[in-house]
């Protein structure tokens, strides 16, 4: 079997320009994953203040070495959303990653495409339409079970397809036509004032018993735990899975892609890696993945 | 109201949880009844819901005989390993004389386009198309005839989409209102374990639990509070996106507040959209509310096509004491 892959996310929250570039420039030239995925998943009214910059940021990070993906909007639903997935589309020298379908709609007929964890990818009917329609990387819905990922894998296998899971990082479980961080804020979110922008890992959601559930990140609802698959690495490998994915957040995003390089080659086991994980300075608590919380006992049926 | 427009008589699309509700909505002027089968396939996959392949076919004829066509919903996305039963489900409903299935999974759909292609499709609202572009994918792909638009659009922009698009829409104008993208939302996955989906069930009774704790009555849903209201006030059944939470300084309905959605007064708007059919949510409700709803719709319909104004209150009474919200189709929701 080949080597896993270590591909870095999108940056799916509003931070600044300049840090944003900043942190690219440092993936660039310090972090050691295969690829890295730039462009505005979550909201297109951020996606201006980033536009100028992007040539930049993509040609410094294959200077770097970097495989560059180009992600296109989770929700297109008004026209200069359908213009920018449209021209992203036909960017060159860069691969394509979907977050909906709307890019097949005009995506060339022999141009190749990744596939987002946003899109529902839950079969080998699904997997082996997407294949046959040119889609080479899918990763996979984060709710999926473990014998559904097994399933997959064996089945991308066949088809030349790489099975990537999201790996580390608050897990997407919802996109919305509604802003929630303009909604608690009292804004519309036409005059959001982009409040999202104060919260660089997106906000915490609790429970009224002050329990950690959720977190918002502007038209996005996360999870609040920074789910992570590093404990479970032997058993998703087992399964076939070839890639895995690394969704920023802020903390050392190096100290992170290498406790993961480590785990793949098997230097460290998954005691030292999760220890390495709480060692990178996040801002956010650490959890298990969605596979492994289907079985806790308040999961397990009848709470 | 144009011209074109006033020629064209849209469709009531309405639930039906059971045979016996089938029948009601028939008999209460629906135009078209949605329903499923018992099992994972569909996307209300309740306990004493649904339909068996008998009962489907009975419930056909009988919706046929009264000049109402039956729509089969098996939108929930196949599992890994299983796609069979969903594969199954579309024959089944085939053979029993569905007049549409309803389905959300590209695979599914290519399958049904492939190995069915009598059969008229629509795509689920669970498959989320939110723009003419993705519209036109699945219709000039798969000869999809009907999509169910997402509750993520305004009334503009459900206009722009049908001026650009080759075939029908369907919107909801009542019941249960999902806040987020239909079939893009985890969150009751990450509460319980059960995939709305994969299994059909969002914010499922089976995790829900009501606890006293001192002077409150807690709603939990997977074993985290979704709400919590003084002893002696009616507890919300918690369903996750209507819950209380804190997040920073806010405190209270972080995404929707308990309401449900009435666009009965957006319906002549609709219609100028270009909208061809109405929805009403409510698969799990009784055959009572059924037999309300439907004939309230089906008035307000009648009521418009005739020149009468649709009567303001006439939808209220039947949200059952809950606030209503037209969502997204007014831009403000957002």
């Amino acid at each position: 079997m080949t080597n896993p892959s270590l591909v870095l996310g999108p940056v799916l929250y509003n931070w600044p320009v300049d840090t944003w570039a900043d942190f690219l420039a440092r993936v660039a030239d310090e972090v050691d994953v295969d690829r890295v995925h730039v462009g505005e998943v979550v909201c297109s009214k951020r996606e201006p203040f980033f536009a100028d910059r992007l040539p930049e940021v993509i040609e410094r990070l294959q200077r770097g070495g970097k495989t560059v993906v180009v992600d296109t909007l989770a929700l297109v639903t008004v026209k200069r959303e359908r213009q920018l997935v449209a021209d992203l589309a036909t960017i060159e020298g860069v691969e394509i990653e979907i977050n909906d379908l709307t890019p097949l709609a005009t995506l060339e007929a022999e141009r190749r495409f990744a596939v987002s964890p946003l899109v529902n990818v839950y079969n080998e009917g699904t997997l082996g339409w997407l294949a046959a329609r040119g889609a080479w990387s899918v990763c996979l819905p984060p709710e999926l079970p473990l014998a559904s990922v097994r399933e997959l894998a064996r089945e991308g296998a066949r088809l030349g397809v790489e099975t990537q899971v999201f790996a580390f990082g608050r897990l997407p479980l919802a996109i919305s036509g509604r802003c929630y961080h303009a909604r608690i804020h009292g804004l519309a979110k036409d005059s959001c004032r982009y409040v999202c922008a104060e919260d660089p890992d997106g906000l915490e959601v609790d429970t009224l018993d002050g329990e950690a559930f959720l977190a918002i990140n502007g038209v996005q609802t996360m999870s609040q735990d920074c789910a992570t698959v590093i404990d479970e690495i032997d058993a998703l490998m087992d399964a076939g899975v070839s890639s895995f994915r690394l969704s920023p957040q802020t903390g050392d995003m190096k100290a992170v892609a290498a406790a993961f390089r480590d785990r793949l080659a098997g230097r460290i086991d998954g005691k030292e890696a999760l220890a390495r994980l709480a060692g990178a300075d996040l801002k956010v608590p650490l959890g298990p993945s969605m596979m492994s919380r289907a079985w806790t006992p308040a999961n397990a049926g009848g709470a | 109201m144009n011209l074109a427009a006033a020629l064209v008589r849209p469709e009531l699309v309405c639930p039906a949880g059971t045979p016996a509700a089938l029948r009601t909505a028939v008999e209460a002027g629906a135009d078209a009844v949605y329903c499923g089968f018992r099992d994972e396939t569909n996307a209300r996959n309740f306990p004493g819901l649904n339909f068996s392949p008998q009962e489907l076919t009975d419930s056909i004829r009988f919706a046929h005989d009264h000049g109402s066509k039956v729509l089969v919903a098996i939108n929930t996305f196949p599992r890994a390993g299983a796609e069979r039963l969903w594969q199954e489900a579309v024959a089944k409903a085939e053979g029993a004389g569905a007049d549409a299935v309803i389905l959300a999974d590209l695979g599914l759909v290519a399958h049904a386009a492939a190995k069915h292609p009598k059969l008229r499709l629509h795509l689920s609202v669970q498959a989320a198309a939110s723009n003419p572009d993705v519209i036109r994918f699945w219709a000039e792909t798969f000869g999809i005839r009907r999509v169910v638009l997402p509750r993520v659009l305004s009334v503009p922009e459900i206009a722009a989409i049908n001026a650009e698009i080759p075939c029908e829409t369907e919107v909801f104008v009542f019941g249960g209102l999902c806040v987020m993208a239909e079939g893009r939302c985890s969150l009751s996955s990450h509460a319980t374990g059960k995939s709305p989906n994969m299994n059909g069930v969002c914010s499922p009774p089976s995790h829900v639990l009501y606890k006293e704790e001192g002077e409150d009555l807690v709603a939990k849903l997977g074993g985290f509070t979704i709400d919590r209201t003084p002893k002696g006030v009616a507890a919300p059944y918690p369903t996750l996106c209507k819950g209380r939470f804190t997040a920073g300084d806010y405190a209270g309905h972080v995404f929707e507040d308990p309401v449900s959605l009435d666009a009965a007064q957006l319906i002549p708007p609709l219609i100028d959209a270009g909208v061809t059919a109405f929805k009403i949510e409510g698969r799990q409700r009784s055959r009572a509310y059924t037999q309300a709803v439907v004939a309230a719709f089906r008035k307000a319909i009648d009521d418009h096509m005739a020149g009468r104004p649709i009567a303001a209150d006439m939808t209220r009474r039947l949200a059952e004491g809950q606030s209503t919200t037209a969502g997204a189709y007014k831009k403000t929701w957002r």
